[in-house]
């Protein structure tokens, strides 16, 4: 096998006896985008920090094209950040900033200047290259500070919630403009995130972390179908999730009986639930089916309407069943628009058992 | 005349009664240094600049002004230089007895200046400063440096903590982060602590007056001459000294309101 980009081995940081990271290994191949996501304290920015040598790993190794990075100073790496606040220096012009790390590397200034002015043309702020930065606003520092650490053109490029200072509006038309810088560059993305809105729609690959560990790793569909345990699928939403007591079929299929009543759904591959066992059930809500009535075919829940909730174009209704079990079914606007719904209205909610999948217990 | 135009009236009045209090003495000092007569008494003899004169034939004063200036000189750059590497250290590192450090570092101006002078007096008898001028330096020095570390510090409170990684992690050396983002950056402050350690070296006299011995300082040579004659030379003096300490502490606010004024454009 190859020797991957970046690799992180078992690597773990601690702060006295808090552990702020434990345990994590994974890969990045070059040209990937990764998106660290996690709730906060979970340890991804510590994670982005090592990488870019701001901290040092209490155990463990990360290594680049199979080198350890372990101990190289911050200076010594080819791993620029983009910072939350993004870290600007205040008393210099935009074309200050963009030139910093040229200069650093005793780049002749015709040359530092034609790189910069290259850079500041592509990500649109030519405009004001002699402003100090502090006249500028959110969404132009922002640009300012990817500038700066483009400019370098570097092999990966750390973002740290780049994204959460901006304006909303702002913040899903830089999201698709970072996704395009990085198609063109071809260069490695790491990025941390809190949102997983932010993760999945810009990175190939999504490392999920909850207290210093790595809770699932792949790419954003595959962690969305089949969330590795409780922990990933209530955090990436948008998922009902039964507990119950399981009864092995005859076809080797699972029922499940619990509050919304007796669902089915596939074995899992690893075998491992057995009749009468505890067991939890992820159905994603968009899997979930309304009608009037019932046709008898896949799994049929009788339930009431509690709330609906518009964001956006899609549209998420809260039932809850005769037996108190609560269940939530996400359609697209278009399709409610057909066929209104009203708060107390008794609908089946339907889906095939295949859309289901137990979490690994 | 209605209650709030009576009430501002009062105001403007008072504050300008207070202001004459505190300025008249040296308004007075000034004025006088100008009169022609000997004795400062009205009505005004005359304009005339003999006194300054006076002052400038006299080899003592002369050896005063340059003795206050040297001091003045070498303790505002060793003051700014100890100044702001403590308020670097403050401001880059975490650690324990953090709070006893800065109170440390703070304390000096807090003493009472006779006790300072009588403890740098012994302590340099002994290891043979006193008397000379670096033994004023020392004692200017060690007056000096907390007023430069407060205005370096305050600088530094306004500069974002990760400004000096984000420098590291676009390949500048610690060395290159502090001379190429640090010090730029606490410029203004750095200039400001320079002007206010020299006023204050330029002004004081009591440690001055403990440790000098022969090499005398300007305010030192003052006392020395009202104690033996009221001349107004002294008037003189008293003008050209209160004329460059005033320059030096206004040029240290300006610097300090240019800075604080940025940060209040950034903020808002």
């Amino acid at each position: 096998m190859a020797t991957p980009m970046i690799e992180l081995d078992r690597v773990a940081k601690h702060y006295g006896n808090q552990a702020a990271v434990a345990d994590v290994s994974f890969v990045i191949e070059k040209g990937e985008f990764i998106a660290l996501m996690g709730p906060s304290g979970c340890g991804k920015t510590t994670t982005l920090r090592m990488i870019a040598g701001l901290d040092e790993p209490s155990s463990g190794e990360i290594r680049l094209w199979g080198r350890r990075l372990n101990e190289d100073a911050p200076w010594e790496r080819d791993a620029p950040l983009v910072w939350q606040s993004y870290a600007l220096f205040p008393f210099m012009s935009v074309r200050k900033n963009v030139e910093f790390g040229l200069k650093q590397r005793r780049l002749p200034a015709p040359e530092r200047r034609k790189k910069a002015d290259e850079w500041m043309e592509r990500l649109g702020i030519a405009g004001f290259a002699e402003r100090g930065v502090d006249q500028l606003s959110g969404g132009q520092r922002q640009r300012v500070a990817l500038a700066r650490a483009l400019a370098l053109e570097p092999e990966m490029l750390l973002l740290d919630e780049p994204l959460s200072a901006l304006d909303p509006h702002l913040r899903v038309r830089m999201q698709s403009e970072l996704v395009r810088l990085h198609r063109e560059l071809g260069i490695t993305f790491i990025c941390v995130t809190h949102s997983h809105s932010e993760a999945f729609a810009m990175a190939d690959r999504v490392v999920i972390m909850n207290e210093g560990r790595i809770q699932q790793i792949g790419a954003p569909r595959d962690i969305h179908r089949r969330a590795a345990n409780r922990f990933v699928a209530e955090f990436v939403g948008g998922n009902n999730i039964f507990t119950g007591t399981a009864r092995v079929d005859e076809d080797g299929s699972i029922a499940l009986a619990g509050p919304v009543g007796t669902v089915h759904a596939p074995a899992p591959s690893d075998g491992g639930i057995v009749t009468g066992a505890a067991a939890t059930l992820v159905v994603p809500a968009d899997r979930i089916e309304l009608a009037a009535e019932s046709t008898g075919a896949g799994n049929e829940v009788q339930a009431r309407v509690v709330t609906v909730e518009f964001v956006g174009s899609t549209v998420t209704v809260f039932l809850e069943t005769e037996g108190g079990g609560e269940l939530r079914a996400q359609r697209s606007l278009h399709e409610m628009e057909n066929t209104p719904l009203a708060v107390g209205q008794p609908v089946v909610a339907r889906w095939s058992p295949q859309q289901g999948f137990f979490l690994p217990s | 005349m209605s209650m709030a135009a009576l009430r501002r009236f009062l105001l403007v009045a008072y504050t300008g009664l207070v202001f004459a209090f505190i300025f008249a003495p040296i308004v007075s000092t000034i004025v006088f240094s100008f009169n022609a007569d000997r004795f400062p008494s009205l009505p005004w003899g005359g304009f005339s600049l003999q006194w300054y004169e006076a002052i400038f034939a006299d080899a003592t004063i002369q050896r005063g002004l340059v003795n206050s200036l040297v001091v003045a000189g070498v303790t505002c750059v060793i003051a700014t230089f100890l100044g702001f590497s403590a308020a670097y250290v403050d401001y880059r590192y975490r650690f324990l007895g953090k709070s006893v450090y800065l109170a440390l570092a703070a304390l000096p101006p807090t003493v009472p200046v006779v006790i300072l002078g009588v403890a740098l007096l012994t302590f340099e008898g002994r290891v043979g400063l006193s008397g000379t001028l670096q033994g004023i330096i020392v004692g200017h020095v060690v007056l000096a440096t907390p007023f430069a570390m407060a205005l370096v510090r305050m600088r530094l409170a306004d500069l974002d903590p990760d400004i000096e990684r984000a420098a590291w992690n676009l390949g500048a050396s610690p060395f290159a982060t502090m001379f190429g983002v640090i010090v730029p950056f606490c410029a203004p402050a750095i200039l400001a602590a320079l002007f206010l350690t020299a006023a204050v070296s330029f002004d004081e006299f009591m440690i001055a007056w403990f440790v000098s011995g022969v090499n005398e300082t300007l305010p030192v040579r003052v006392l020395a001459m009202l104690q033996g004659q009221v001349s107004p030379r002294i008037n003189a003096i008293g003008a050209i000294v209160f004329g460059v300490s005033i320059t030096l502490i206004v040029l240290a606010q300006v610097l300090l309101g240019r800075m604080s004024g940025r940060a209040a454009r950034k903020k808002g």
